[in-house]
């Protein structure tokens, strides 16, 4: 077993930010999903961040992370804000019923 | 340097079968649980790594604020009636094969750009602020937190403010029929249309609702 280094860590970050990508595609159920999958794509990113500011001894990017997790809670907020009012209005929030934009 | 490898593999080995989880799980419920269990291992990855407060503040921000949050918006909305089926039709499922492979192909980018990575001469002996051992992890943070990055750490609370405030107004709607208390109507009230008084002769009463 070889020592754990970086490589290990963006190993890891790429196979959870592929998961989240096909989440967002296999999704079918609902938006609230494509949220978390969105979630799981920015751990990703931060796991890249963190591993990258241990590794080579910078801080920076430990602070980008903080900044990350806080974009990431406040468009968590929105997101689901929006899906409630999208939910009182439509009554449904499967993927495939919204086609109000015929996309 | 055993050990270390063994968290690391237990670690995101549950990270990874979880993230899955979280995509492939028929019930939404169980979506977000397994969501929890992602944050929890990838900060116990950050703590075992060296990034004490980011981990803790990964616990307290995703698994205290927001994976709650998506509980109370999942147990709120009605999704419980689809959570037995993953397509509804056939014509639903037909771009899976086109996310599949962008997905790896995205993977594989990243895997090669990580197999083929060079590290410069003398790149991890650079002399940064995280090598002084002298001080905590939350202390060399807070030292360029708010001295270097102090207008972004600002606008980060900015933002946060203006998500409360459109989540507040988004979500706002005034009710028909709930009593509620109208403070304009209570303070300009005159005495001339609340007290009035009466000459009441005796033996006749006063008949209150004319």
């Amino acid at each position: 077993m070889t020592e754990i280094g970086l490589g290990h860590y963006l190993t890891l970050s790429a196979i959870i930010f592929s998961i989240g990508i096909i989440g967002i595609f296999l999704n079918r159920k609902n938006i609230i999903v494509i949220l978390m999958s969105i979630e799981l794509i920015l751990l990703a990113v931060n796991i890249n961040l963190v591993a990258f500011s241990i590794f080579l001894g910078d801080i920076t990017g430990q602070v980008f992370t903080l900044f990350i997790l806080t974009v990431a809670a406040a468009e968590a907020a929105i997101g689901l804000a929006i899906i409630v009012v999208y939910y009182r209005n439509s009554g449904t929030i499967r993927v495939e019923e919204i086609d109000q934009l015929k996309g | 340097m055993i050990a270390h490898s063994i968290f690391f593999y237990t670690f995101s080995i549950i990270a990874i079968i979880s993230a899955i989880m979280v995509t492939v799980s028929k019930n939404t419920v169980h979506s977000v649980f397994f969501l929890i269990l992602d944050f929890i291992s990838i900060s116990c990855l950050f703590i075992m790594i060296g990034a004490e407060f980011l981990g803790m503040i990964m616990l307290i921000v995703y698994v205290g604020a927001v994976a709650v949050l998506f509980l109370f918006v999942v147990m709120m909305l009605n999704v419980a009636q689809q959570k037995n089926q993953w397509f509804a039709s056939e014509a639903s499922s037909k771009h899976i094969p086109v996310g599949l492979i962008i997905s790896t192909i995205i993977f594989v980018e990243l895997i090669i750009v990580v197999g083929g990575w060079k590290y410069k001469p003398g790149l991890f002996d650079l002399d940064n602020s995280i090598n002084n051992f002298n001080v905590s992890n939350t202390h060399a943070l807070g030292r360029v937190l708010y001295t270097d990055y102090i207008h972004i750490f600002q606008i980060s609370g900015m933002i946060l403010l203006v998500a409360m405030i459109g989540a507040i107004v988004l979500t706002y709607r005034k009710r028909s029929g709930v009593k509620t208390q109208s403070y304009l109507k209570q303070i300009s009230r005159e005495r001339s249309e609340g007290v009035q008084v009466l000459e009441v002769e005796s033996n006749k009463g006063v008949k209150i609702d004319d």
